[in-house]
């Protein structure tokens, strides 16, 4: 079996992350943050230590300044939905996922304005022509570092050092780079980094978080929900300091207990390590594509930096068909389709059809792109 | 002679977990103790330290900007 759908979800994962959630089921078990006893303790230790370990990850000084969520979907929902109001204006661009553009078109009906700045159709984004769309009321630029559908990425360095010099607020999607690409939130200047478990940082699903930068005004980003923190327990009012204001409920900390080792072994490979692999790979892939002659790819310069996530089609053949083959005929794993993003499918041309994707991991080989690739030839010449 | 102790009392739990980290790492001897009947606090544990080195669990304090309620001896 071959799985190259990594950008919707890796695996396999590193056996340190099954073997920590099993650890806490049978060992730990505790609510973390609320009783006194040991276990409690041992379990908030748990909590932190993973805080820590993302903190190392994207340079961040003081780990509870990274609070959790479900996944980077939440991370967003929570910072779209916490800090725009109406009469505030939010920029963005045309290759952003659902994640982000459903929450902003939610928005956009209570009366905050939306702009959209268009890429081109290999999915890059002019910096010029998002400064340009900058106005008094611009509150945040929010941007996809990594596109899932074609791999590309945003120049997120100049953008944030661009927001700064505005004093507009950044919001980073990290849900297609965070542990396969090298991030800072110092040097990039990101303000809101949003990232997920269950893809290059090899957690499970159900992990995800906000890495909330020392610009940002907690008084000015809103809980998406509040209750129960085991802090500031006599009052009926949410606690206003970090992680706390945030974390609401009993975390997901056998997940998160799995996400903390997930992290770790990234940090042990080394994040260049794996994006240099991953580079490997997806060079190899686009080039053997590109020398069949019914496939289509989409996006731009694959020499240069980019996520090893590749669209394409093939001539005459449904993204269905050629995922339905891929899946029953060589047992190759892949998404087809839109991805959860028509606004990336529209910028490059393949909206409502779609494209066939393979995303892959560091756990991917030269080995299987080549098997991938031979089973495209053979499906592309209708054998 | 016999040592003598102090705590810090924290708003939250993460606060006394950052704390309990940091001061293990530079080698300080603490512990997390639940918060002693007569103290009131936000979160159900507190640090527990030996009252030599309430300097420089100050310092640690201070330094990484942890919130913290207050500090007794015990």
């Amino acid at each position: 079996m071959i799985y190259l759908d990594n950008a919707a979800t890796s695996y396999p994962k590193p056996k340190e992350v099954g073997q920590a959630m099993m650890y806490f089921l049978e060992k730990v078990g505790a609510t973390p943050g609320r009783s006194s006893h040991r276990l409690s303790i041992e379990s908030a230790r748990i909590l932190y230590q993973a805080r820590e370990s993302l903190a190392e990850l994207f340079n961040v000084d003081d780990p509870l300044r990274i609070i959790f969520t479900l996944n980077v979907t939440e991370a967003l929902n929570l910072t779209l939905k916490g800090l725009l109001w109406p009469g505030d204006q939010v920029i963005t661009s045309s290759i952003e996922h659902n994640s982000v553009m459903r929450p902003l078109r939610e928005l956009e009906k209570r009366g905050v304005e939306v702009k959209v700045v268009p890429c081109s159709s290999q999915g890059v984004l002019d910096p010029v022509d998002l400064e340009r769309a900058i106005k008094k009321n611009t509150k945040l630029i929010v941007l996809n570092h990594g596109s899932n559908v074609i791999g590309s990425l945003i120049p997120i360095t100049v953008v944030g050092e661009m927001a700064k010099r505005h004093h507009i607020l950044f919001l980073v999607d990290t849900a297609q780079t965070a542990g396969c690409y090298p991030l800072d939130i110092k040097k990039d200047n990101i303000d809101l980094l949003a990232f997920t478990g269950h893809k290059a940082l090899y957690g499970p699903p159900g992990t995800g978080g906000l890495v909330i930068g020392e610009r940002v005004n907690t008084k000015k980003l809103i809980p998406l929900k509040v209750g129960g923190t085991g802090s500031h327990s006599e009052f009926e009012e949410q606690p206003d300091f970090l992680p706390d204001i945030y974390e609401s409920g009993t975390s997901n900390i056998v997940g998160l207990n799995g996400l903390k080792e997930g992290v770790r072994f990234v940090l042990a490979e080394g994040v260049d390590k794996i994006h240099q692999h991953e580079k490997n790979l997806i060079i190899r892939l686009i080039e053997r594509l590109k020398e069949i002659p019914e496939v289509t790819l989409y996006g731009g310069d694959y020499r240069k930096e980019q996520v090893a996530v590749v669209s394409f089609n093939l001539k005459d053949k449904w993204p269905s068909e050629v995922g339905m083959r891929l899946d029953e005929e060589y047992d190759i794993m892949c998404r087809v389709g839109l991805h959860c993003s028509p606004a990336t499918h529209k910028t490059i041309g393949t909206f409502p059809r779609g494209t066939v994707r393979f995303s892959m991991s560091w756990f991917n080989t030269l080995e299987e792109v080549d098997q991938a690739i031979m089973a495209i030839r053979d499906i592309a010449k209708g054998a | 002679m016999k040592d003598n102790y102090s705590v810090v009392i924290f708003y939250s739990t993460s606060a006394a977990i950052r704390a309990e980290s940091l001061a293990q790492k530079v080698n300080l001897k603490v512990k997390l103790i639940p918060v002693p009947r007569h103290l009131s606090s936000d979160c159900g544990i507190c640090l527990q330290f030996n009252n030599k080195d309430q300097q420089s669990i100050k310092e640690i304090l201070v330094e990484k900007k942890i919130e913290y309620d207050d500090i007794y001896e015990i």
